[in-house]
């Protein structure tokens, strides 16, 4: 069967660390690290990579978008 | 088979969405988690898929938004405080070929530029306003606005809104909706995932109406937050604009092709409401 794999890069030094996406993220793949970025921003991150499908949600909501999303069909 | 690594995911061929070149690559101002910086994008991404960047002027108001002309990779104008429509009058009305739209918060629009807004409304100007309503002036520090609602805070009115002395949340919207030139009028969110889908199928409308030579103004308001005025955090300001905002101000179009859409438009009584 056909499986889904997802996954998102994240511009970290742009990303603010407003926590909008991490909600929006249907599977919780998404949180923000502990260390922070130039401006000093705890910045998004796939904590959970596996459970990634590649739906976009998290980018199309983040307001500064920085979120790339890739997405592959595993057989 | 091999188990995939995320690299062999992150590849060229698997992109399946990234920023539009139709914005720039410069840093947004906004505060962390401020729907203005989602709204630019719904636009841009509208303008990318029509395939007009070259065949559009946005005209930026006096707000937050002010600098909207350094994020987008298109022609743009400045406009003085509230006169956006007034300015995109003239660039439509000298150049009909082009999509012309206004980007206004409800201090520029439901404020100082009310007469503009009326008027362009009234005459059914074939343009497209984007108005984002945060109900709040938020790039002077958060007085209150036309919009505020019912008993908010606000530095102007630290003890709340009082409706009797300070006037009820204005529904500009819903007044113009009124108006017999205005041709397509919705109210939409950018805080989720679905509520972003569904703006931005409202803000292609109100751009291909500007196409089919029909004619008549098209108006998107954006429900949208101000965290740092509402001193909240972007998440909690998002939480409670869908349970504070969206009463006041409840989502979905209001008219279509000239057609209000059924119970879309009621009068408040002030008696039964507060
Ligand atoms: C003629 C004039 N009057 C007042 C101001 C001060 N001023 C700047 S922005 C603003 C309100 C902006 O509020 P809004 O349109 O809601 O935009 P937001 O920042 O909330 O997005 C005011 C009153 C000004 N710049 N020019
Ligand atoms: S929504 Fe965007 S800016 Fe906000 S935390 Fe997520 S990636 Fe960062
Ligand atoms: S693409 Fe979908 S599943 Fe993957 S992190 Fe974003 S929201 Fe979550
Ligand atoms: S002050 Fe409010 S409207 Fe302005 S950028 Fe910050 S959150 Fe957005
Ligand atoms: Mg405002």
């Amino acid at each position: 069967m056909a499986k889904i794999r997802g996954a998102v890069k994240v511009d970290t030094e742009k990303c603010k660390g407003c926590s909008v996406c991490l909600g929006a993220c249907p599977m919780g793949v998404l949180d923000l690290a502990k260390e922070v970025n130039g401006k000093g921003y705890n910045y998004c991150y796939m904590k959970d990579p596996e459970k990634c499908i590649g739906c976009a949600s998290c980018a199309i909501v983040c307001p500064d978008g920085v979120i790339s999303v890739y997405k592959v069909k595993v057989d | 088979m091999a188990e995939l690594t995320i690299n062999d995911i992150i590849k060229e061929e698997n992109l399946v969405y990234k920023k539009t070149k139709v914005m720039t690559d410069n840093v947004m101002h906004y505060c962390p988690g401020c729907g203005h910086g989602t709204t630019h994008r719904l636009v841009a991404e509208v303008i990318e898929e029509l395939g007009i960047q070259d065949k559009t002027i946005g005209v930026t108001p006096v707000g937050c938004s002010v600098l909207m002309y350094n994020y987008l990779d298109i022609d743009m104008q400045e406009a003085a405080h509230g006169r956006a429509p007034a300015i995109a009058t003239a660039i439509k009305r000298v150049m009909p070929d082009k999509f012309v739209f206004t980007y206004q918060g409800d201090g520029d629009l439901a404020a100082i530029g009310t007469a503009e807004t009326i008027h362009s409304c009234n005459r059914g100007e074939n343009i497209t306003i984007i108005f984002v309503n945060n109900g709040i002036y938020g790039m002077t520090g958060g007085q209150m606005a036309p919009t505020t609602l019912s008993g908010m805070k606000a530095v102007t009115c630290p003890r709340g809104r009082d409706v009797n002395t300070m006037g009820y949340p204005l529904h500009i919207t819903e007044l113009i909706a009124q108006l017999p030139n205005v041709r397509f009028v919705t109210r939409q969110s950018v805080h989720t995932p679905a509520n972003v889908r569904k703006a931005k199928a409202a803000i292609r409308r109100a751009f291909e109406n500007q196409k089919d030579g029909k004619g008549g103004l098209s108006f998107v308001e954006i429900v949208s937050n101000c965290n740092s005025n509402w001193k909240m955090t972007a998440v909690d300001a998002n939480k409670w604009m869908e349970e504070n905002t969206f009463k006041e101000y409840p989502l979905g179009d209001i008219k279509i092709d000239w057609e209000i859409q059924e119970g879309k438009i009621s009068l408040r009584n002030r008696k039964l409401d507060y």
